[in-house]
């Protein structure tokens, strides 16, 4: 029906309107859905694990009655479809439950995490942005010569080598001059902020570095293909024909277009980063939301890991979601389907 | 349709030695897996050393009866390394496999069937694309007790989503192919239009994500192993970054503990990406044609397969 009206000519704007609303509330449909669908599967894959929080609890000479009492405080003694709908108020308040480990409440070691997680990703994502983006579209600019083979096949070589050993291999390459792990030095106690901020960047460097490293190469395929793909349509080769210079095509005419499905590219390999971070984190030991994970891993801390699933999984869905809004306002195409 | 036969075959491996030829990419990739795959099956029959077998020092440096050294607990690398070849590419290609016959299943069907079934497998999918991997590879992994067999199932599990929308995609497109309605005018049912007309057209394309398919199941191994989720009682290249990560051969000097699990690792995830990717541009040429490139400006003409 839709397709109808917006055929119609005088029902531009409005169809176009109705277009991106219906398009929008799609895509907050699935993306609600994948939150509750992700809030099921981890409510229920830890039900699913052997011995439940009673029986964490060690208490020598424990009697089953007080194991009972214990079951029952807990919660554990109502049927699964109670629990479930005890677990989805409560996480609706806020409250991810206490962490095994710290017994201090989850949310709270997630905010510090986050706040640790956030500037090594953003730097991280900025230095693979900036080499993607370069070797890409230097690499379909220069299509079939020497540069192109080898920014592509250095960023190739990058994107195949796993993220924990790279940033092994960094450790290795800068023993001595920078740091191998933690988020600051902890003998700097009588320090300026000066000082605490350089440690601190110190720090810093070899992480985001790795993070830039392992992500950049996907960003440079991506361009380069999309940059090829565009040079191939007819309205480039019409441009040309205009007579405009190889820059001034390039830049206003393919490079717009390129970038259209590398917004949504980058959103999608969000996921990916996640991982990234996961892994990067555990072997620079900087205290974030993938060390959290790996600390939960290692110690069955099952709060601690559903909390941050759950984080992880939400915040990929809100960047996915923005990265619909952003294609939304680039490409007017959609709002008309 | 005249039947297979062995000419055909004859013919259809000359195509592809040619094809090989003409991209080196494809042969660098091809020959990279092709080397890791009969050192995985034949290793075992290569290893030096027992990889239980204490032959030296704690990380002996590497020396000609060692070429790669010793671990942490004096065992000859080289066969630790070959051994873990032997269940990174096992884990590598059956989780690869696993994933693509889900996902081209998947895709198959919502794209052949249509209508609510289309859109309740396509809703499936796109959660389980949003749904960022490795987390939930890593929740699933803790509560299901460590093994090779759950691992492969668990990369499998996150692996098929590409998959069953490419092949959608594509059986879309194939469905309203001439051919194919010519041939259910003739009566053919369903089956015969999806084995003989439509599976065959997107064999290219199941290839080459199997093979991409297998670089990314190579890295989650890695990755797993590397959280401590693998299987403690076997050999993995991810396991042994762990263990050399775990018991300090950074600090301790020793290299040689590490660098050669993450090199093979880099080593197949490139090989297969090269060959996936040639595969899947050989299923689909349009990316071929550039109408502008630096220096030399000319009108490519447009392959064959594309004008259709």
């Amino acid at each position: 029906m839709a397709a109808v009206v917006a055929a119609t000519p005088r029902a531009g704007t409005g169809s176009a309107l109705r277009g991106s609303v219906g398009y929008l509330t799609r895509r907050l449909a699935v993306a609600l859905v994948t939150v509750v669908v992700a809030v099921s599967a981890n409510f229920l894959l830890f039900r699913a694990v052997p011995g439940d929080a009673a029986s964490m609890v060690k208490v020598p000479g424990l009697s089953a009655a007080e194991r009972m009492q214990i079951r029952a405080d807990f919660g554990l003694d109502q049927p699964v479809g109670s629990q479930y709908l005890h677990y989805l108020g409560q996480l609706a308040h806020g409250n991810l439950g206490i962490s095994f480990e710290n017994r201090k409440p989850v949310t709270a070691n997630l905010w510090q995490a986050v706040a640790n997680t956030m500037p090594m990703v953003l730097l991280g994502t900025v230095f693979a942005l900036v080499a993607g983006m370069a070797t890409g579209l230097i690499a379909a600019w220069r299509r079939g010569t020497v540069l192109d083979a080898g920014g592509l096949g250095a960023a190739l070589a990058f994107y195949a080598m796993p993220a924990q050993w790279l940033g092994l291999m960094l450790i290795l390459l800068a023993a001595g001059h920078l740091p191998s792990g933690g988020i600051s030095d902890v003998f700097l106690t009588d320090a300026d902020w000066w000082a605490r901020t350089a440690d601190h960047l110190r720090h810093l460097l070899l992480p985001a570095l790795t993070f830039g490293l392992a992500s950049y190469g996907q960003y440079a395929v991506i361009i380069r293909t999309s940059m090829l793909e565009t040079l191939g349509e007819d309205y480039v080769l019409t441009a040309r024909a205009k007579g405009f210079s190889n820059w001034s095509v390039v830049r206003r005419h393919a490079l717009p277009n390129a970038m259209l499905p590398i917004t949504t590219l980058i959103a999608m390999s969000l996921g990916l980063l996640v991982s990234g971070a996961i892994l990067i984190e555990t072997v620079f030991s900087w205290p974030g939301v993938g060390l959290a994970v790996y600390d939960a891993v290692k110690a069955r801390d099952y709060p601690m890991l559903e909390g941050a699933f759950l984080l992880l999984t939400v915040s990929v869905i809100l960047c996915n979601l923005l990265a619909d809004l952003v294609y939304l306002r680039l490409d007017p195409r959609i709002r008309s389907a | 349709m005249p039947p297979p036969s062995s000419l055909n075959a004859a013919k259809v491996a000359r195509r592809w030695l040619t094809w090989l030829r003409q991209n080196p990419a494809a042969l660098i990739g091809g020959a990279l897996l092709t080397a890791f795959a009969v050192l995985a099956l034949f290793g075992p029959l290569l290893t030096p050393f027992g990889i239980d077998q204490r032959v030296g020092p704690v990380y002996g440096a590497p020396s000609p009866a060692h070429p790669l050294g010793l671990d942490d607990s004096g065992v000859d690398m080289l066969s630790l390394l070959i051994a873990g070849t032997r269940i990174s590419m096992l884990v590598g290609f059956a989780a690869s496999m696993v994933s693509v016959l889900v996902g081209g299943f998947v895709g198959v069907t919502a794209g052949y069937v249509g209508g609510w079934v289309d859109t309740a497998l396509m809703r499936i999918t796109d959660y389980f694309i949003v749904i960022p991997a490795l987390p939930l590879m890593i929740v699933v992994a803790t509560v299901w007790a460590p093994s090779v067999v759950h691992m492969v199932l668990i990369i499998a599990l996150l692996l098929w989503t590409s998959t069953a929308r490419l092949i959608r995609a594509q059986v879309l497109a194939l469905k309203e192919r001439v051919s194919v309605r010519r041939a259910r005018a003739i009566g053919a049912g369903h089956a015969r239009i999806v084995l003989r007309h439509i599976v065959p057209d997107i064999v290219g394309l199941l290839v080459a994500t199997t093979v991409l398919a297998v670089s990314v199941a190579v890295f989650f191994e890695a990755a797993l192993s590397f959280l401590g989720l693998g299987d403690p009682a076997t050999v993995s290249w991810g396991r042994l970054i762990q263990i050399a990560f775990e018991r300090t051969a950074i600090s301790s000097g020793a290299w040689w503990a590490i660098i050669p699990p993450g090199l093979c690792i880099a080593l197949v995830v490139l090989g297969s990406s090269l060959l996936g990717t040639a595969i899947q541009h050989a299923a689909n040429p349009k990316a071929g044609i550039a109408h502008v490139s630096s220096r030399t400006f000319r009108i490519r003409p447009v392959p064959e397969a594309s004008r259709d």
